[in-house]
């Protein structure tokens, strides 16, 4: 099992805020606009940077996504910046209407996604929005698993033409993919090649899964760990290519089981190639408030549920 | 018939409309409507007849409009029609304005069809910027249109037309909020006030005002006044919504309308709403309207 060095620990909102920055000194047509979420959603950077291009909207989603459109409508690449909840369910209708069904070019910024919120409690940890959004035609979702892979996702998909989801987290979490990382939309990335099982991570479940992977290895289990950070469209090519090897599948994601990275992987796989699979995810269930540990034990989004469906899923190979 | 208004591919050149022959256009584009939605058995013919003139005085006289489409819309004005369902009016304005040939007015909410049952930028049909229907949505995006007007250094306006109904959606009054917030004075919403909707009268079914004016004003919002169905006062009132650009403020025009208008049996109640005429029904409201550029 290959070993990760960890940077640092650092929240995945703030490498969309040090992404941010980085556009608003390199595209001039970036535009970014917040819900009063500003210092959550770590835009104050771009806001001291380029005061002429960043709106403040207020208490008022609906508008900041209808204002969003709009400003495509000359030319702008807006980012809109408000917590999860409040950036799909809070505004579906908008972004249906005025950005998926119209096909507008606005990037949907989305912090404090599930669980790991924390305190705050169910009312703001979303645990629907991936599968709320990856349902609307032409919508591009991702997930990106740490600070330097967020940076990089905020910046390629300025360049991306078209709607875009991309999910972060609140809390600080391992850094260890590449500084200098491209993030290529739509392209699975491979941690760890193994032969026993396939682990498909996004988010904040990728360091579990890798976690994971080590507490297999010592059971003498070969796992391949695949990080998706891109759940829309999904590399199918490279599920397809570890399943075939592996002859089982794990989907791990801080999400809810219903409408996630495992629904999409395993509609794949039950058309192409029917797998054993396991998911570990939230199971029909609301969160509440507490520590981002105690939630993602409460929850079963440890890497312990990650080995016990990994194990689940190699035992049920005929 | 229509080559006269599609004569240059730059309508900001072509010479606007007097008020004569905007009222033969009007009467054409209200044949337009009805022939539309008798043809497809469905439709919203009672909001579009009501708004004819004023987008026939939009787009004849008053915007400054480019119909070879771009979806940007630099450099011209744009405008945005926020109560979708009154899509009959859009199509037959766009098309007798030379954006897409009028003979596809026919297909109008038929299968494979560019003029869906709600105007959308999917099929890419030119003229529309938006889609719209579910409403409310409207006022947001024409914000967000102006102030890139302003970011791009444009200096032409953003019109949108929203229904008097459609105001009772809560996004309207978070993007008044804002529009008054951030000073965009490039813009200027006029609202269908016809005091029906689908399940009665606005009074009875959600009042939303006697007051719409101090309402807006309050928002911090210029506010003005004019008959639909008066091309004299139209471009009187619009050439006053103009001139009350770039000072700061919004600017919002209460259009007086009828449902229906100028059909004798369409008028008057909100029953023609959403429902297509019959073929008995069209013949006789087709007989109040001359035809004036040839029907489609």
């Amino acid at each position: 099992m290959k070993t990760f060095e960890i940077q640092n620990v650092k929240d995945t909102r703030s490498g969309f805020g040090a992404g941010l920055s980085e556009l608003g000194k390199t595209n001039p047509n970036v535009v970014a606009l917040c819900a009063d979420l500003t210092g959550s959603l770590k835009m104050d950077a771009f806001q001291k940077e380029h005061p002429d291009r960043f709106f403040q909207v207020g208490i008022a989603e609906a508008n900041m996504m209808g204002v969003a459109a709009g400003m495509t409508i000359g030319g702008k690449i807006p980012f809109t910046g408000t917590f999860a909840n409040f950036s799909t369910g809070r505004v579906y209708d908008q972004i249906r209407q005025s950005i998926a069904y119209s096909g507008k070019n606005v990037k949907i910024c989305a912090s404090h996604a599930g669980v790991t919120l924390g305190e705050d409690g169910a009312t703001h940890q979303i645990l629907e929005d991936i599968g709320l959004m990856k349902m609307l035609p032409g919508m591009v979702v991702i997930n990106p698993c740490d600070f330097n892979q967020t940076k990089a996702a905020t910046i390629a998909i300025a360049d991306y033409e078209g709607p875009v989801y991309l999910r972060f987290g609140r809390p600080a979490v391992p850094n260890f993919t590449p500084a200098d990382q491209k993030f290529e939309i739509g392209k699975a990335l491979l941690l760890n090649e193994g032969t026993d099982v396939s682990i498909f991570a996004t988010g904040h479940l990728v360091w579990k899964a890798i976690e994971a992977g080590h507490k297999l290895a010592e059971q003498g289990i070969s796992a391949e760990i695949i990080n998706i950070h891109t759940i829309k469209p999904l590399d199918a090519e490279a599920v397809l290519k570890s399943v075939a090897k592996t002859g089982s599948a794990v989907s791990a994601e801080e999400h809810q089981m219903n409408g996630g990275l495992g629904d999409s992987i395993s509609q794949l796989l039950a058309r192409e190639n029917p797998t054993p699979m396991e998911f570990v995810a939230v199971n029909d269930s609301f969160g509440e408030s507490g520590t981002p540990d105690e939630l993602m034990k409460k929850y079963g989004l440890e890497a312990e549920n990650v080995v016990a469906a990994a194990l689940k899923a190699i035992s049920r190979k005929k | 018939m229509n080559a006269y208004f599609r004569s240059s591919d730059n309508l900001s050149k072509m010479s606007k409309l007097s008020v004569p022959e905007l009222e033969k256009m009007s009467s054409q584009v209200r044949r337009d409507i009805l022939r539309m939605v008798h043809g497809c058995k469905s439709g919203h013919p009672g909001g579009s007849l009501g708004c004819a003139d004023f987008l026939t005085a939009l787009y004849f006289n008053l915007m400054e409009h480019n119909t070879s489409f771009n979806m940007d819309g630099t450099q011209e004005d744009i405008f945005f029609l926020s109560n979708g369902h009154i899509s009959p009016v859009f199509y037959s304005v766009l098309a007798r304005s030379g954006y897409f040939p009028v003979s596809e007015l026919k297909t109008f909410r038929r299968i494979n069809s560019r003029l869906q049952g709600h105007p959308t930028t999917h099929e890419e049909l030119p003229g529309v910027r938006i889609a719209s229907g579910s409403l409310g949505q409207g006022v947001s995006v024409a914000c967000g249109a102006a102030l890139a007007k302003k970011l791009n250094k444009d200096n032409k306006l953003v019109y949108v037309l929203m229904g008097d109904g459609e105001i009772q959606e809560g996004q309207n009054w978070e993007a008044f909020m804002f529009a008054a917030h951030q000073k965009i004075d490039n813009l200027i919403v006029t609202i269908d006030f016809n005091g029906q909707q689908i399940d009665g009268s606005t009074k009875e079914v959600m009042g939303i005002g006697e007051d719409i004016k101090a309402k807006l004003e309050a928002f911090g919002w210029e506010i003005l006044t004019m008959n639909g169905h008066d091309f004299q006062d139209i471009l009187k009132v619009m050439g006053e919504a103009k001139a009350k650009t770039g000072q700061g403020k919004p600017v919002f025009v209460i259009m007086k309308s009828e449902m229906g208008y100028p059909v004798d049996f369409m008028m008057g109640s909100h029953k023609w709403h959403g429902v297509a005429p019959n073929d008995a029904e069209l013949e006789k409201a087709l007989a109040q309207l001359p035809e004036t550029m040839g029907d489609y």
